[in-house]
């Protein structure tokens, strides 16, 4: 069997540009300062540099297609660029690329940025996913919205497991309302607002049973990662975080073709966790993770993740949240900088934010919402929909 | 023995009550005071996805690899190239080598169609012939015409085995009488007063085929047991009955009061409804209007007691929900522009080559089941879904749309484009196997459930106007009675 990446290879610089309606600011603006940000934390040099992975998702009406977008933007010296995009998890997509070529021996220090610019496309909420989908499909396919495809998820959930529709969205807000908490301590963030579970509820509903704040906010941004091997690594900061596990699941189609599927989880989720914690050689995640950022496209999908994950028992992630485990100061902080909710979504940067956020509170980094020794942090990064998704998992630690 | 074999209904969801239509429109149009509701079709309607839908009433439980021709009648066809009963021929998944044709341009169309379905299996042309009538004529705001027009379908099998109504003569007339028009361009109707076509057409023609078929067989009115022929106007209807010496009893209600005049369809639609009240020995007489008029006579046979049971016009007049609003009708029938946002004005062009390769799975909604598992899938695969199979190549054509399903799971979305939001879809898990993602219509939010029945309906899916494309496909509708 292979023997995966764990320890293989390390990051070494991160940078995050500010999420949201960033209304002045291009693509090529957000590139640029998550590049820079974290080449003067890699304390590197561009030269230094030997390739590069571009995540960008709707990229029509984005950044434009292939990856000299990237290349021309940073004034690459001529490097192997590549473009990853693979729906909302993309910027995992990105990172993964990077850190194989690394592993490979190919190079010794790879970049992987991720950007969108999705407030330059007219739509609240994500542009229209007809054309993403191909042509066959877009034949038969109905016209499902995000919200919509993530809300039969709670439809589903909320049946099988007995709660009834006030139960399941009150349980639902605590989550969003968890969210705004955290969100509030990051300046970096696009929502630094708190709300309570009663405005939660009482927000209008966009796809029921999901209400406004059961949605994550549509931002625009940008992060970046520089990976290297564990000893240029040493060499050049005292703190690295380490790769411990990198894993990708994407649907095989019995989801939605087949009828095996629930419907109140997501399969790649749970497929790529469990390879996961085996590359790492974790045995309990319950009891071995210090933080999560999961996918929180949705609140219903931090629930089931909550599940998928084998943190909390299948049925029963509502007990946690009643419990406060994962809060700022529970026992697995989840979403400590805000989420997907709250810091923000723009598709191609979310999986290079969540590592970001891992990377900062491991180096002991992340301000007023730092936890407390953290050793082992996860990150979910999960693109498309519940039935027909492509999951990321990755595990880090220092 | 040639006749009908088999026949069903369509009528759309929707009924807008005429008292609905008078509060809005009738600061302009006091005059029309015509009491009951019309049918309308709904947004994702038109009267090629409602005759397919009167076929799948029609062919319900009938083999369609008999069927040798399609026929459709109409004059709301929604393409003039491109022809419509081709489609519906494809929805109803329909062998590909057998004659389609569209009979259209007069009301009268669905028994001239009927006719002509007649003749040629007469003449060992074609075992079974299908015929599709359907209808969506609009009237503009304000006229007398959207007071009396409805939208409805009717579908009969016409062979000569098993025959339910034997066909035993007809008798047509031909005028260039021209009380309504629409030219090339037309979207709305255009008539003449409404005195003259009361007075020198419906009471006129309608006599007029009924003496000539009485005359060519040597009848008596009398001799029927229901006398069918369309006539919108309630009065008239009447008054040419008792002319006729006809006992109310004997005159088939004009369906004024739930459905409204159905164009092409209306004839067919009323001998529908008279024929789920017919026993065997019954005669029969039929007479549709529109510049002349068609009269056919049948008599029901013992066949009609083996008859399983359709949804046909008692079926959908049972079920029916208050358009309620006006403006709602006005915007389903593209009267209004509608603020449809981003997401509703993008809409990418249709692949036509993929449409035509894909044509089983869009139209057919059919699918393939795996010969090693068992296993329905849809869209068609060519490597099994199964997780515990996967088996390569191993697939027969497997239909959907005749399939009833469970609802799996559903939302309302309001961010999603429609003309009738929220959008409600969800997962239908099909009785046998298979499962997809499928618009839901004809619903309400709050009536669905997890695990209801689902049945299957051809609907329009989209429509792209600046390239002149309607998108079909199907849509879920939840069933309000299990049968």
């Amino acid at each position: 069997m292979a023997e995966g990446i764990k320890d293989k290879v390390a990051i070494v610089g991160m940078g995050c540009t500010q999420f949201g309606e960033l209304w002045e600011k291009s693509a090529e603006d957000l590139m640029v300062e998550a590049f820079l940000e974290a080449l003067e934390d890699a304390g590197i040099e561009k030269k230094d540099i030997q390739a590069a992975w571009l995540g960008t998702c709707f990229e029509e009406i984005n950044v434009g297609k292939s990856a000299l977008p990237l290349a021309m933007t940073l004034k690459l010296p001529f490097i192997p660029v590549t473009r990853t995009e693979n729906f909302c998890a993309t910027g995992s997509e990105a990172f993964r690329g990077a850190c194989y070529a690394v592993a490979s021996g190919a190079y010794d220090i790879v970049l992987a940025l991720g950007v969108e610019k999705l407030k330059d496309t007219g739509y609240g909420g994500l542009p229209e996913f007809g054309s993403a989908l191909g042509g066959k499909p877009r034949l038969i396919f109905p016209n499902v919205t995000a919200p919509g495809a993530f809300a039969m998820m709670a439809t589903r959930y909320f049946d099988k497991y007995g709660l009834d529709p006030q139960e399941g969205k009150l349980t639902l807000a605590k989550i969003s309302a968890k969210s705004h908490r955290n969100g509030a301590l990051n300046p970096k963030a696009h929502l630094r607002r708190e709300v309570t579970v009663e405005q939660i509820m009482k927000a209008p509903i966009i796809a029921w049973p999901l209400g406004l704040f059961d949605c994550c906010g549509v931002s625009d941004g940008a992060a970046a990662a520089i990976i290297t091997r564990p000893e240029i690594a040493k060499k050049l900061r005292p703190d690295p975080v380490y790769v411990k596990a990198l894993q990708i699941a994407a649907s095989s189609g019995e989801e939605l073709m087949y009828t095996g599927w629930d419907g109140a989880h997501v399969e790649t989720t749970y497929r790529a966790a469990a390879r996961a914690y085996q590359e790492a050689g974790i045995k309990n995640p319950r009891e071995e993770l210090s933080l999560i950022e999961v996918h929180d496209c949705f609140s219903i999908t931090e629930m089931v993740t909550y599940e998928d994950l084998q943190i909390s028992p299948r049925g029963r992630a509502k007990e946690d949240i009643d419990a406060g485990f994962y809060e700022l100061g529970g026992q697995i902080p989840c979403q400590s900088d805000g989420g997907l909710k709250c810091f923000g979504h723009p598709i191609g940067a979310s999986g290079l934010r969540m590592i970001y956020e891992v990377y900062k509170q491991l180096q002991g980094k992340a301000g007023p919402r730092q936890i407390k020794n953290p050793r082992l942090g996860l990150t979910h990064n999960l693109g498309g929909f519940p039935g027909m998704s492509v999951c990321s998992i990755v595990i880090l630690g220092n | 023995m040639a006749g009908i074999v088999s026949f069903g209904a369509y009528i759309p969801w929707y009924r807008l009550s005429r008292q609905t239509i008078l509060w809005t429109m009738g600061w302009f149009n006091p005059a029309v005071l015509l009491p009951g509701k019309k049918a309308v079709a709904g947004y994702d309607e038109d009267s090629i996805t409602m005759a397919t839908e009167a076929g799948v009433d029609c062919l319900n439980g009938f083999p369609r690899e008999k069927i040798d021709a399609l026929y459709f009648a109409t004059t709301t066809a929604p393409y003039k190239e491109r022809q419509n009963a081709g489609i519906i021929a494809a929805a109803l998944d329909l062998r590909e080598d057998i004659r389609t044709a569209d009979f259209t341009d007069s009301v009268k169309a669905g028994t001239t169609a009927l006719l002509s379905a007649y003749e040629a299996v007469l003449a060992k042309g074609a075992a079974q012939v299908l015929v599709a009538a359907a209808d969506t004529r609009l009237g503009k705001m304000g006229s007398a015409q959207e007071h009396y027009f409805g939208d409805a379908a009717a579908a009969f099998l016409l062979g000569e085995e098993n025959v339910i109504a034997e066909l035993k003569g007809f008798y047509s007339l031909a005028y260039d009488f021209v009380d309504h028009r629409r030219a090339q361009k037309d979207v709305f109707d255009r008539s003449w007063e409404e005195r003259w076509m009361r007075d020198a057409g419906y009471t006129k023609f309608i006599p007029q085929a009924i003496a000539g078929l009485l005359k060519k067989y040597g009848l008596n009115i009398s001799d029927f047991a229901k006398v069918v022929y369309t006539c919108p106007y309630n009065r008239e209807h009447a008054a040419i009955g008792k002319k006729l010496g006809l006992s109310p009893e004997k005159i088939q209600d004009n369906l004024m009061s739930e459905v409204g005049d159905a164009g092409a369809a209306y004839a067919l639609l009323m001998l529908a409804a008279a024929l789920e009240e017919a026993r065997p020995g019954d005669k029969i007489l039929a007479v549709s209007y529109g510049n002349g008029c068609d009269a056919l006579y049948f008599e029901v046979t013992e066949e009609i007691l083996k008859r399983w049971d359709c949804k046909g016009v008692r079926g959908h007049l049972a079920e029916k929900n208050d358009l309620g609003s006006y403006e709602k009708y006005a915007v389903f029938k593209n009267m209004l522009p509608l603020e449809v946002g981003i997401r509703g004005e993008e809409i990418a062009p249709t692949q036509l080559s993929t449409l035509f390769r894909e044509r089983k799975s869009v139209l057919g909604l059919c699918g393939v089941r795996c010969q090693k598992c068992g296993t329905p899938q849809f869209p068609a695969q060519r490597i099994c879904v199964n997780p515990g199979c996967g088996a390569v190549d191993k697939m027969e054509e497997y239909r959907f749309s005749d399939k009833k399903g469970r609802l799996f799971t559903y939302t309302a979305d309001r961010l999603a484009a429609s003309l009738n939001p929220p959008a409600i879809y969800g997962i239908v898990d099909f009785e046998g196997g298979g499962r997809y993602m499928f618009d839901l219509t004809d619903c309400e939010q709050d009536a669905l459930k997890v695990g209801m029945p689902v049945r299957m309906s051809f609907r329009r899916k989209y429509i792209d106007e600046a390239r002149g494309v309607y998108g079909y496909f199907w849509k879920a509708v939840p069933l309000r009675e299990e049968r």
